[in-house]
């Protein structure tokens, strides 16, 4: 028989061992008679000899091996029986346990796929990225730079440079309109530095990665589910992409996680041209290209490091470098999971800071709740001891209930925790890397089950041994309530610790909350409200024409400014805080200095559409077209850079090459915040397209409206269609709609942030409140005596306020010292306030003191009407 | 009453097999057979015997059934399984190394003291 059996049999067990001891007895006792024993002296003879039958059972039981399991069963029933009997604080403490579990498994799903789990990929840790550095700071790897390394290192398997592609198909059968996808254009090698095979087709080769190669496309299993049905005679069909015919050789597999670039649904052959070195002005010399690569097995990133950069201190003549790309400020190799995460660490790491508090809190609470429970039984336990129980059984007994009631809360967890991961997942910012692996899975429910038992033991365990100390005269006396002095202490100790973790927590989002404030305070530099935008693709080979290009940007602005509602419009090649990156250039002063701006071409007009300032001189207009001098607008902050005290115009600058004429500056303009509110660099210069050489893929138009501009977007579209039905429309988006998701990851991280507090505060002040009507209930004699002396009803008011007041004020002198240490994990996230914000501090001591008001005055006002001849006689 | 000497710990485990390798016997019968053999000369708890015989069934050395004995009454009978009978030997070989080795140092303690 085994264990199962056994305990499955206990009934069956349990009679046999009654016969078998009986039938002992019976038989001593008949032994015993026939050696000439009074029938009465014989069994008592032979129960003595057997000694007490209940313990021999009792000893044969243990022998068994099943007891524990009996025991649990037991408890179980009893634990369930208990938290029955109880509705209301079974219920107000799965609640709480559930916010806590619910709360901090949510965010572990989150968090797990993106900080914790390996990438996607076999032998993910071995994958790198390489970047070259200028000037201390990391910056993409040229054409030739990876050229080079890939050929003279010998430390990875595979090494792959990429970059984004954004090709339009024009050929699609069901889309009406013509498509615009996110794509890469990759070495031959990446999809092998990733560790991934197409699932259909086949890989890049070498071959196909070569200097006007063929055109071949590997599409990502949505794309080709979307587009093509999942039809898989794809392969070897050809699609229009730009006006070209592309073949496509192969469809990624379905699970493939893209994490370089999560919205990429094609991939085509990077086609460089490696022989063109010298031509240190071509686009090959760019630093745009991100470089990819996988370690060969056995090899550390140490040796790999110390391998490219001896290779970059050591120049051959092979492979010549310009200054801008001499490599000699080093490379830097770095594993591929860091640099996924580098942007959303420090959000997250303060997300799970968060988190951890308020589990903590919502342990605290249940805590408290079963030790004031505990209180309330200990005539019952009293009594179990004084029949013989043993402590260690009490508090056996107790954990079963308390980890009984957290499995409750777990379970109740679970449903938090998939709200919570659904609205994670919406509220996640722009450029949370691996968003579609969050969800709840086996690693979640491991965890969850894993923090449900450490919650359930954690809150039980000090109420079980208060419960289990219980001095058994004054338990079972009537009169017990006068002496919980030790019980009560812990209580308040509790509390306060609650109140100091709700401080943090408050403190924390009150300075997240005051940073996007600030940040929302700043000005962009231009006019946001009420202006539209969207990106208008050039598709085709006609547009490698500049003439075509002009041509069409000024019939397409001439039909937009046509749409009823429209007050003005223009184009830009570089949109502040859309993401728009690649808009960084040189510029050379005719001094020799040179700064990397912001480079803008912009039709005439964009300054008035945008509403950005002119601070000297003139803007830009029709005038300033390819035959006329070339001229050219500055940003204030560049003009202070390089003109301090003196004035700019009139002078002359080179943006970009410098065997192109120079431009004359006419005019300063305000700064205006491109990448974020958040940043301070804001050098920049503006140009016409038509004194522009630089071949733009995409323009983005800027339409101010007079009042709705989201109802003209459709209007628009068309009126830029009317004029070539063949450009793709892309990113639609109001500049409020923009300059809020600019700052989308501290908006993230305050709304996490607040729903914690809030939550946290709650459980605090239900804990203060918890505390004091469990202290008047005990201490309802002495405030009737109170009372019955002549103290007035202000006076026992003053007296339960007073105490919650105490507690609560040690609580967040404690909490106010926490957060200043805790604030320290969330400077990265701050701005414009100092992490010790006085403002903020004063705003969540107020808070914390109105609240905890509120919750001391319940029971203080219930002390405060106790009749004194009510209680005095209950005595 | 003569004193009597404890059952050194872990015996009586081995004296139940020895009793139970003669042949299926119930409780009560051993508690006789361990009285008679050892001549009153040791305590034979009978409180342990049970909770030894439990312990030793659900190890595996003893199979127990039930069947009727002389009397007509239905009573426990366990029996030494092949795996008992192993741990009989094995037990009784190293109880006999044990006791010849402590003679052994009786022995040598009473020549020195001479």
């Amino acid at each position: 028989m085994n264990w199962w059996q056994r305990l499955a049999r206990r009934g069956k067990l349990e009679e046999q061992l009654d016969k078998e001891m009986r039938f002992h007895l019976d038989q001593h006792t008949a032994d015993l008679i026939v050696q000439g024993h009074h029938p009465a002296e014989a069994r008592r003879q032979a129960r003595l000899a057997l000694g007490g039958t209940e313990q021999v059972k009792e000893q044969c039981r243990d022998a068994r091996g099943t007891r524990w399991l009996e025991d649990l069963w037991q408890d179980f029933r009893y634990a369930a029986r208990a938290l029955r009997q109880r509705p209301g604080f079974t219920a107000v403490s799965a609640v709480t346990l559930a916010i806590g579990i619910g709360a901090s498994t949510a965010i572990f799903s989150a968090v797990n796929p993106i900080l914790f789990e390996p990438l996607p990929y076999p032998g993910a840790s071995r994958i790198m990225m390489i970047w070259d550095t200028f000037q201390g700071v990391r910056c993409d790897v040229t054409f030739h730079t990876y050229r080079e390394l890939a050929a003279r290192s010998h430390s990875f398997e595979a090494s792959a440079a990429l970059e984004a592609w954004q090709p339009t198909r024009t050929d699609g059968t069901s889309a009406a309109q013509p498509e615009r996808f996110d794509g890469q254009s990759v070495s031959a090698a990446y999809f092998r530095a990733l560790g991934v095979a197409p699932a259909l087709g086949r890989d890049f080769q070498a071959a196909d990665d070569r200097f006007k190669g063929p055109h071949v496309t590997i599409l990502s299993d949505a794309l080709w589910r979307r587009r093509f049905a999942g039809d898989s005679a794809i392969v070897g069909r050809q699609i229009t992409l730009d006006g070209d015919l592309y073949t496509v050789i192969g469809v990624m597999p379905r699970g493939f996680d893209n994490v370089l670039a999560p919205s990429a649904e094609l991939w085509a052959p990077l086609q460089y041209d490696a022989g063109n070195v010298t031509n240190y002005e071509s686009g090959d010399w760019g630093h745009h290209l991100h470089m990819v690569a996988r370690l060969r097995p056995g090899l550390g990133v140490d040796q790999a490091r110390q391998e490219l950069n001896a290779i970059a201190r050591a120049k051959v003549g092979e492979f010549p470098r310009p200054p801008f790309a001499s490599l000699e400020h080093g490379l830097l190799v770095n594993p591929l999971q860091g640099e996924v995460t580098r942007g959303v660490k420090p959000v997250l790491l303060a997300v799970i800071g968060a988190v951890v508090l308020v589990l903590l809190i919502a342990s605290v609470n249940v805590t408290n709740l079963l030790l004031a429970r505990g209180a309330q039984r200990r005539g019952e336990f009293s009594m179990r001891a004084a029949l013989g129980a043993a402590r260690s059984r009490l508090i056996r007994q107790l954990l079963t209930e308390s980890l009984l009631l957290s499995f409750l809360g777990g379970a109740l967890g679970m449903v938090v925790a998939e709200l919570g991961v659904e609205a994670l997942v919406a509220l996640s910012p722009a450029g949370l890397p691996r968003v579609d692996a969050i969800a709840v899975n086996g690693a979640v429910f491991a965890f969850a089950f894993g923090v449900t038992a450490l919650a359930g033991l954690l809150v039980g365990l000090i109420p079980a041994l208060y419960a289990s100390r219980a001095d058994l005269v004054a338990g079972i006396q009537q009169g017990s309530r006068r002496t919980a002095g030790g019980r009560q202490w812990t209580r308040r100790a509790l509390v306060v610790s609650e109140v100091a973790l709700a401080i943090v927590l408050l403190v924390s989002a009150g300075l997240l909350f005051r940073s996007l404030d600030r940040l929302f305070a700043v000005p962009p530099g231009f006019d946001a409200a009420h202006l539209l935008t969207m990106q208008v693709q050039y598709n085709g080979h006609r547009f490698d024409d500049g003439d075509v290009r002009r041509r069409f940007l000024t019939q397409a602005l001439d039909a937009a400014r046509h749409v009823p509602g429209v007050r003005s419009a223009a184009f830009t090649s570089l949109l502040p805080l859309s993401g728009d990156q690649y808009g960084v250039y040189g510029t050379q002063f005719e001094d020799g200095n040179g700064y990397d701006v912001f480079r803008y071409v912009m039709t005439p007009g964009y300054c008035q559409t945008m509403g950005i300032a002119l601070r000297r001189g003139r803007l830009l207009d029709e005038h300033d077209t390819s035959g006329a001098p070339p001229a050219a607008l500055i940003g204030e902050s560049l003009a202070k850079r390089q003109f301090p005290g003196q004035d700019p115009i009139g002078r002359r600058v080179h943006v970009g090459p410098l065997n192109r004429p120079w431009y004359a500056i006419v005019g300063v303009v305000g700064d205006v915040k491109q990448g974020s509110l958040a940043d301070s660099q804001a050098d920049a210069v503006y140009i016409t397209p038509a004194q522009s050489w630089f071949a733009d893929d995409a323009m983005s138009l800027v339409v101010r409206a007079h009042d709705d501009v989201t109802a003209l977007a459709p209007a628009i579209k068309n009126a830029i269609w009317s004029v070539d039905k063949d450009q793709p429309i892309v990113r639609v988006a109001t500049m409020d709609t923009l300059l809020a998701a600019s700052a989308s990851q501290r908006r993230f991280a305050m709304i996490v942030f607040e729903a914690f507090a809030l939550v946290a505060l709650l459980l605090a002040a239900t804990g203060i409140y918890g505390v004091l009507s469990g202290n008047v209930s005990e201490r309802m004699r002495e405030i009737g005596v109170r009372s019955a002396l002549g103290a007035s009803r202000v006076d026992i008011l003053a007296l339960v306020v007073r105490q919650g007041m105490t507690l609560t004020g040690l609580g967040v002198a404690i909490g106010l010292g926490g957060a200043a240490a805790a604030s320290s994990a969330l400077v990265t996230l701050l701005f414009g306030v100092s992490r010790l914000d006085p403002l903020t501090y004063i705003g969540v001591i107020a808070l914390a003191a109105g609240v905890s008001a509120i919750a001391c005055w319940v029971p203080a006002w219930r002390a405060a009407r106790v009749d004194p001849a009510i209680t005095l006689r209950a005595e | 009453m003569t004193a009597k000497s404890d059952l050194p710990q872990g015996t009586l485990d081995l004296l139940i097999l020895k009793v139970a390798a003669l042949g299926p016997v119930h409780g009560y019968a051993i508690a006789q057979r361990l009285q008679q053999v050892t001549r009153d000369v040791v305590q034979v708890p009978q409180g342990s015997l049970y909770p030894a015989l439990h312990r030793l069934e659900n190890r595996g050395l003893l199979a127990a059934g039930w069947k009727d004995t002389e009397t007509g009454r239905e009573a426990k009978f366990y029996r030494l399984t092949r795996k008992g009978r192993a741990q009989l030997e094995a037990e009784s070989a190293s109880w006999q190394r044990l006791t010849q080795a402590v003679g052994l140092i009786l022995k040598l303690s009473e020549g020195g003291a001479q």
